[in-house]
């Protein structure tokens, strides 16, 4: 995939093999840990380790991290009194907690001590990796995309202020949900976006949909967005949730 | 029913050892030492009283021999002693001369050498026309008459030992009868006591052996231990209803993670023992991870209804505007819902319709209820999401057309995991209306299951958001 920016416009989204996140895992499971850095390692990342509280602190205080994953559970110093120390410390990296409390109220606990997102084990690495992409990217700086008041994918654009969506030129109406459905994917273009995340961030529900009722949204905004071109901008990756980009033999990218 | 040591002896045992029959035995020691000190000091000022009496009388005569011997000598003086020791009672008369040898009087005898010594005395003395035995006492006064004459006036004491003895009975007695009224009203308050707190031993004891809907019980007086026993019961229930609640999700965990769980393991199995290609054994291992993740959500759900009915669950509670949530869900669901050629209506009347709890909660509730709305609404039906305040009620419904639940089945449907036989064929877990159930009872409502005509209307009755909080 590539994105030209042009204009006004801020094209989010850059491959992501171009540039591999360093993360460092925060977690007491040796078998977790071994998991998760061999996992993020075959998907093109640096993965560190601490195995507690206290090593944690000190590698996130002096490393230099995309994001940390952080177990809530810990020994020596818990998740989220460490968050709380770094964010106090004026640390700003990105932190995803890992916690086998998954109710609302733990989740509510971990954003406020300075947690950026919250992933209740046990959980699908496609959901973590898709999720510590975004804060990575949130960090990498093209978090201007999300004051940008314009996106542009290809020949798809979506202006913020005036709500207008057009492809090629031809303007397309959205339902005010889909037009937000379709500019959380445009902000994330390249990125994999999983159904949980979209219900998070489109609908502000944290729970788990038992049914395919966000897979029918993203059908009915392909519909209005794909079906008259030949090229389709919204992907399904199976198993995790969809990924907005240019497919190959597009004038102006490539996917990895 | 008495499974310990009934025997009188252990009986009597108990009684020794019961507060109220220490407290008892306590007081009455009090009761009786001042009962004996209040008595006592009566004995002592009476008996003294009585001394001081026969002193005095003893003075008196002394006074009028004095008269006579003054006036007529040593021989008037004896010949009013002769007189007054003829008359009758407990006056007695001596005059001996200096050797002690007796001139007059009443006083047949004396002990040995008394006579000599003159003043106050009481001593042992015999009487005339009696016994030489010195048999008789009383109180005496002696002078030394010029000539070395001796006479002496003395009182009887036997009316006052008479009285002495009776004061002495009478106080023993009384002493005897408080002690005795103490013991039985101690034996009374104790045992009636100890009869209410066997009767509280008993049933914990049958609470503690397994008998868990025992309850203490409540004379109705409203002593301390009624209110014991009333706050006995209170924590009794509080318990029970969280061994239910224990034993419904462990009996549920068997039942229901079980048989998904014999599915993963079998899976893999027939993937080990029968998989040729490296696609075959994808697709079993992509069987394997969709399973477990239905287990998850198994799991995630009776995790959740658990922390609902726990004790911090209302702490994050704030007030939220109940129509926005339900208009987000039917439009969440709306996409869904035309797929299965459904209609979703949304209705919200009245102002305002705000809620005092979990936004998130509250949302998941009316999603799962809509969920299920959409799978047994049937082809072609219509699902009506609405959310209606009165006065400070809100009703929020979800009512579908399809074929309903026999009134029969409807307070079945909300235990955990119950499905009922028709709708095995559709997916789901069966969790999705404890769970509704459980939020609703956090927020303080009432989830009810109405015949919708046809269909099923699910109607969640809340107390609205502004009104007290």
């Amino acid at each position: 995939m590539n994105v030209t920016g042009q204009g006004g416009f801020v094209i989010p989204g850059e491959p992501l093999s171009l540039r591999p996140m360093r993360l460092l895992i925060i977690e007491d499971d040796r078998e977790a840990v071994a998991y998760l850095v061999k996992a993020f390692r075959e998907a093109g990342h640096i993965a560190d380790h601490a195995s507690d509280g206290l090593d944690g602190y000190a590698m996130a205080q002096e490393g230099d991290y995309d994001v940390l994953i952080v177990d809530r559970m810990l020994p020596k110093l818990d998740g989220l009194s460490l968050i709380r120390s770094l964010r106090e410390q004026g640390v700003t990296t990105s932190v995803l907690i890992l916690s086998a409390l998954g109710q609302v109220d733990d989740r509510v606990k971990g954003l406020r001590a300075g947690g950026d997102d919250y992933l209740p084990k046990p959980y699908a690495f496609s959901e973590l990796l898709a999720r510590t992409e975004v804060l990575a990217r949130r960090r990498a700086g093209s978090g201007a995309a999300a004051e940008a008041t314009a996106y542009r994918v290809g020949d798809l654009e979506l202006d913020r202020l005036s709500h207008r969506v057009t492809r090629a030129g031809q303007e397309i109406v959205l339902q005010p949900r889909e037009f937000r459905l379709l500019e959380y994917l445009m902000r994330h273009a390249g990125q994999v976006v999983t159904r949980t995340m979209l219900l998070e961030h489109v609908w502000d529900y944290h729970f788990d949909p038992q049914t395919n009722v966000i897979d029918v949204h993203v059908s009915r905004l392909r519909a209005k967005v794909d079906k008259d071109f030949e090229h389709p901008i919204i992907h399904t990756v199976r198993g995790t949730g969809y990924v907005l980009r240019v497919d190959e033999g597009r004038g102006n990218g490539t996917a990895p | 029913m008495t499974t310990f040591d009934d025997a009188p002896g252990g009986r009597l045992r108990n009684l020794f050892r019961t507060t109220a029959f220490k407290l008892s035995v306590a007081y009455l020691l009090v009761f009786a030492t001042c009962a004996l000190a209040a008595l006592g000091y009566v004995a002592w000022n009476a008996s003294r009283v009585l001394d001081d009496q026969m002193v005095s009388t003893i003075e008196a005569e002394i006074n009028g021999l004095s008269e006579q011997y003054k006036v007529g000598g040593l021989r008037r003086l004896i010949a009013a002693v002769e007189r007054r020791a003829g008359e009758p009672g407990a006056s007695l008369y001596l005059v001996t001369n200096a050797a002690g040898e007796r001139l007059v009087g009443n006083i047949a005898a004396l002990p040995t050498g008394l006579i000599v010594d003159p003043g106050q005395t009481e001593a042992d003395y015999a009487r005339n026309g009696g016994s030489q035995s010195l048999d008789h006492r009383a109180i005496m006064q002696i002078f030394v008459l010029p000539g070395g004459f001796r006479l002496l006036v003395g009182r009887d004491v036997e009316e006052r030992d008479r009285l002495r003895s009776v004061i002495g009975r009478t106080f023993g007695s009384s002493v005897g009868l408080v002690v005795v009224l103490g013991v039985v009203g101690a034996w009374f308050i104790a045992s009636r006591v100890l009869k209410r707190v066997d009767a509280m031993t008993e049933t914990t004891r049958r609470i503690m052996a397994g008998d868990l809907d025992g309850r203490l019980a409540v004379a109705g007086n409203g002593d301390e231990l009624d209110r014991l026993a009333r706050n006995l019961n209170a924590m009794l229930e509080r318990i029970g209803e969280l061994m239910r609640g224990l034993r419904d999700v462990s009996d549920n965990i068997a039942h229901d993670l079980k048989t998904p769980l014999t599915r993963l393991r079998n899976r893999a199995e027939e993937a080990l023992r029968s998989a040729e290609s490296p696609e075959a054994l994808r697709t079993a291992l992509e069987g394997v991870i969709e399973e477990s993740d239905g287990l998850i959500r198994v799991f995630n759900a009776l995790l959740m209804i658990a922390r609902l009915e726990g004790p911090s669950a209302r702490e994050e509670f704030q007030v939220f505007d109940v129509g926005a949530v339900v208009q987000a869900v039917a439009e969440l669901y709306e996409p869904l819902a035309s797929e299965h050629g459904l209609a979703l209506a949304v209705v919200t009347e009245g102002d305002p319709l705000t809620l005092r709890g979990s936004r998130e909660l509250v949302g998941q509730a009316v999603a799962n209820l809509v969920d299920n709305a959409v799978k047994y609404a049937g082809p072609d039906g219509e699902i009506r999401v609405s959310a209606v305040r009165t006065g400070d009620t809100l009703r929020l419904s979800v009512s579908d057309s399809g074929p309903g639940i026999p009134s029969d089945a409807r307070g079945r449907v909300l235990d955990r995991f119950v499905r009922l036989e028709e709708a095995r064929s559709q997916p789901g877990f069966g969790l999705g209306l404890s769970l509704v159930n459980a939020v609703v009872r956090l927020h303080q409502g009432i989830l009810s299951l109405e015949d919708h005509a046809p269909g099923l209307s699910v109607v969640i009755t809340l107390p609205a958001g502004d009104a007290g909080g």
